[in-house]
C-alpha cells in the first residue's frame, strides 16, 4: 500500500490518498490523470490493466486501486 | 413528429402514456417498443429495417460473446495453471474477433450511409488529378433517423458484454427497447445498457410526481427552443448562408448567436426527451451541465453533449490508452524520454482517434473534421502547457479560484467555443475559414446597436425576448451550478412558488414562443447528425 501511496503522491502530493474515497467522482484525477496512473501501475506492479477495469469503482480510493492490483496480479 | 411539435407532445406522448398505463405491467415494454417503431417509421418509413437489423445483429453478437465465455469456463474446469492461461488466451482471441466483427459491421453500415458520398467526392478529386478514367458514382443514400445515436448504443452494448460489465441479454425485446426507446431515438442521450436497459423493461406504473416533473422539464425545453433558439435561427441562417455579404462584428455575433441557438435547441430537446422518459419513470442520463461555466476546453467537453463524451472516453480513449501501441510508446519513453514527454505522447495517441471520430460522427464534411482537430489541438496545447502554467501561477502568487481569474478563464473558453462553432456551422471548411478571416475586417462594434441587426427578420421585441430568455436560462443555470435546489429541481419549492413557475413557463412559451405567422418551424439540428 505504501508503494501505491508513493506513486499517487508523485502524481499529486496535495491529496490525502489514505483517506480520499472519491478520487474520480470529485475529479481529483481526470481522464488524463487516470491514464498516467494506469501506465505507472502497469509498469510498477507488472500487471495488465484492461480498458474494462478503468471504471470509477476501481480508482475512487487507494484501497480500491490496491484491490484491483491484487486481483490482476492473481490472474 | 419531432419532439418540439404539437403532434408529439399534444397527441403521441399522451396516447403513449394512456396505452402504457392501461396495459398490464408485463406487457408495458411492448407498448414502449411499438411506440418507438411507430415514431421511427413516421420519419424514416421502410428504413425501420435498419433499426430492426441492428437490433437482431446486436442481440446475436451479445449471445455469441456470452456463449463463448461459457464454453471457455467449461473448458477451464480441472485444468492446471499453464493450461488455463493457454485456454483463456485462445478464447479471449475468439471473443476479440467476435467483437471486432460486430463493431466493424455496425460501424460499416453507418460509415457507408454517412460517408460514401464524401469519400467518393474526395476520391474523384484525386482520380481527376491523375486523369483517371474511373470515377466513383455518387449514390442517393437515405439515412435512417438516429442511426448515429443507436449505432453507438449498440456498440457500447457489445463492448460491455465483451468486458463483462453486463451479462448478455437473452430477451430480444429488451435489446430492441434499449435501442428503440422513442424519446431517445432521434438525438440521444446516448445511454449504456446498464443505465437504461433495466428501467425500460420494468413497466413501472405512471406516478403523479413523475408526470409533473416530466411535464415541467418538457415545457422548459420548449421555452429554450421556441423563445430563444427558433428566433436566433433567422439571424444565424441569414449570415451563415450568405456569409460573403458580411464581415466584422456581424460575423462574430452570428458565431455567438449560433452557439447559443445550438445550446438552447439541443439542450432544450434533451429537456423534452428526459422529461418524456421521466413521465414513464425512466431516468435518462443528462447531456448538459452548464457548459458556459466551463473554465477550459476539457471542462467544456465534460459539460456539453456529456453522453457522447462519455462514450468516446469509455470506448475509444481508455482502450487506446492501454493499447499495444501506447504500451510500446511507454516502454520507449522510459528508455529515451522523460516522464513529461512520455505522458504527452500517450495523451496524443489516445486523444487523436477520439477527436477524429468526434468530428466525423457529426457529419461527412471537412469542416467537421477540422472541428475535431481544432479541439484535439487545443486540448493537447492545454496538457503541454500545464507545467509552465502551474509554475507561472505559483510564481505570480495567483489564486486559481479567485473570482477574477475564474471569470477570465470562462471568457477565454467562450472564445474557444464560439470559434469552434463558427467552423461547425459554416457550409464547408472554405466558408468557415473565409468567415473567420472576415471577422477581422471592418470590425465596428457600433453595428450591434446602430440598427444593422434589425435587418435579419428580427425586430427589437424579438431581441428583447431572446435576451430575457437567455437571462432566465442563465439564472436557472446558476441555481443548478450552485446546487441551490439540491439537485431536486423545483419540487422542493413551496406549492405557491412551484405553481407560479409552472404558469410563468407555460405563459412565456404561449406568449413569447416563436410560432405562428411570421415564423417558420425550425428542424432539430442534431437530428441531422
Amino acid at each position: 500500500m505504501n508503494e501505491l501511496i508513493m506513486i499517487l503522491n508523485e502524481l499529486d502530493d496535495s491529496v490525502n490518498w489514505d483517506k480520499e474515497t472519491a478520487v474520480i467522482d470529485r475529479r481529483i484525477l481526470d481522464s488524463f490523470g487516470v491514464i498516467a496512473l494506469v501506465a505507472e501501475l502497469e509498469d510498477h506492479y507488472d500487471i495488465e490493466i484492461d480498458a474494462a477495469e478503468i471504471v470509477p469503482e476501481n480508482f475512487n480510493s487507494a484501497a480500491a486501486m490496491m484491490e484491483m492490483i491484487t486481483r490482476l496480479q492473481e490472474r | 413528429m419531432a419532439y418540439h411539435t404539437i403532434l408529439y407532445f399534444g397527441l403521441f406522448l399522451p396516447v403513449m402514456l394512456l396505452l402504457y398505463q392501461l396495459a398490464p405491467a408485463r406487457f408495458r415494454w411492448m407498448i414502449l417498443l411499438g411506440g418507438g417503431y411507430v415514431f421511427f417509421w413516421s420519419f424514416s418509413g421502410k428504413l425501420l429495417v435498419f433499426l430492426i437489423g441492428t437490433t437482431l445483429f446486436t442481440h446475436y453478437i451479445g449471445i455469441l460473446l456470452s456463449d463463448t465465455k461459457l464454453r471457455c469456463r467449461d473448458r477451464l474446469e480441472g485444468c492446471d495453471r499453464t493450461e488455463r492461461t493457454k485456454i483463456k488466451k485462445l478464447y479471449k482471441k475468439k471473443e476479440r474477433w467476435i467483437l471486432t466483427g460486430g463493431v466493424v459491421c455496425l460501424a460499416g453500415v453507418l460509415a457507408y450511409l454517412k460517408y460514401y458520398n464524401f469519400f467518393a467526392d474526395n476520391a474523384n478529386v484525386l482520380l481527376g488529378a491523375v486523369k483517371s478514367p474511373f470515377l466513383l458514382e455518387p449514390k442517393n443514400l437515405l439515412m435512417p433517423i438516429g442511426i448515429s445515436f443507436y449505432t453507438l448504443q449498440a456498440i457500447s452494448y457489445m463492448a460491455d458484454v465483451y468486458w463483462e460489465k453486463i451479462p448478455a441479454v437473452r430477451h430480444l425485446g429488451k435489446v430492441a427497447l434499449f435501442l428503440g426507446f422513442f424519446p431517445q431515438i432521434m438525438e440521444g442521450p446516448i445511454s449504456m445498457y446498464s443505465q437504461t436497459g433495466g428501467q425500460l423493461f420494468e413497466g413501472r406504473p405512471l406516478r403523479g410526481d413523475n408526470l409533473a416533473d416530466g411535464s415541467v422539464r418538457i415545457i422548459w425545453g420548449l421555452f429554450k427552443k421556441m423563445i430563444i433558439a427558433d428566433r436566433l435561427y433567422l439571424f444565424v441562417a441569414a449570415v451563415f448562408d450568405h456569409y460573403e455579404q458580411y464581415s466584422g462584428v456581424i460575423v462574430a455575433a452570428a458565431a455567438v448567436a449560433y452557439t447559443v441557438q445550438l445550446y438552447m435547441e439541443f439542450s432544450g430537446t434533451m429537456d423534452i426527451v428526459i422529461g418524456s422518459g421521466k413521465m414513464f419513470g425512466v431516468d435518462l442520463p443528462e447531456n448538459f451541465r452548464q457548459p458556459f461555466a466551463s473554465r477550459n476546453a476539457a471542462d467544456f467537453w465534460r459539460r456539453w453533449h456529456i453522453t457522447l463524451g462519455v462514450w468516446f472516453k469509455t470506448y475509444i480513449f481508455y482502450p487506446m490508452s492501454v493499447s499495444g501501441i501506447v504500451k510500446k510508446w511507454n516502454q520507449f519513453g522510459r528508455k529515451h524520454l522523460n516522464k513529461y514527454m512520455t505522458r504527452l505522447g500517450v495523451s496524443a495517441f489516445a486523444l487523436f482517434p477520439v477527436w477524429l471520430c468526434n468530428g466525423l460522427w457529426h457529419g461527412a464534411s471537412w469542416n467537421y473534421i477540422f472541428y475535431g482537430m481544432y479541439y484535439f489541438t487545443i486540448l493537447m496545447l492545454g496538457i503541454a502547457a500545464e507545467p509552465v502554467r502551474t509554475a507561472l501561477l505559483s510564481r505570480l502568487g495567483i489564486n486559481e479560484n479567485a473570482a477574477w481569474f475564474r471569470t477570465l478563464q470562462i471568457l477565454k473558453t467562450w472564445i474557444i467555443i464560439f470559434t469552434g462553432e463558427l467552423f461547425f456551422r459554416a457550409s464547408g471548411l472554405r466558408a468557415g475559414t473565409a468567415m473567420f478571416v472576415s471577422i477581422f475586417r471592418d470590425f465596428h462594434l457600433s453595428r450591434l446597436w446602430d440598427g444593422t441587426l434589425l435587418g435579419f427578420g428580427l425586430d427589437q421585441a424579438d431581441f428583447l425576448a431572446i435576451a430575457a430568455g437567455c437571462l432566465v436560462v442563465a439564472a436557472a443555470g446558476a441555481v443548478n451550478e450552485k446546487k441551490l435546489l439540491k439537485n431536486k429541481g423545483i419540487r422542493i419549492l413551496p406549492l405557491p412558488a412551484r405553481w407560479a413557475v409552472y404558469y410563468a413557463l407555460i405563459l412565456a412559451v404561449l406568449v413569447f414562443g416563436a410560432y405562428g405567422i411570421g415564423y417558420q418551424q425550425v428542424d432539430l439540428i442534431y437530428a441531422g447528425f
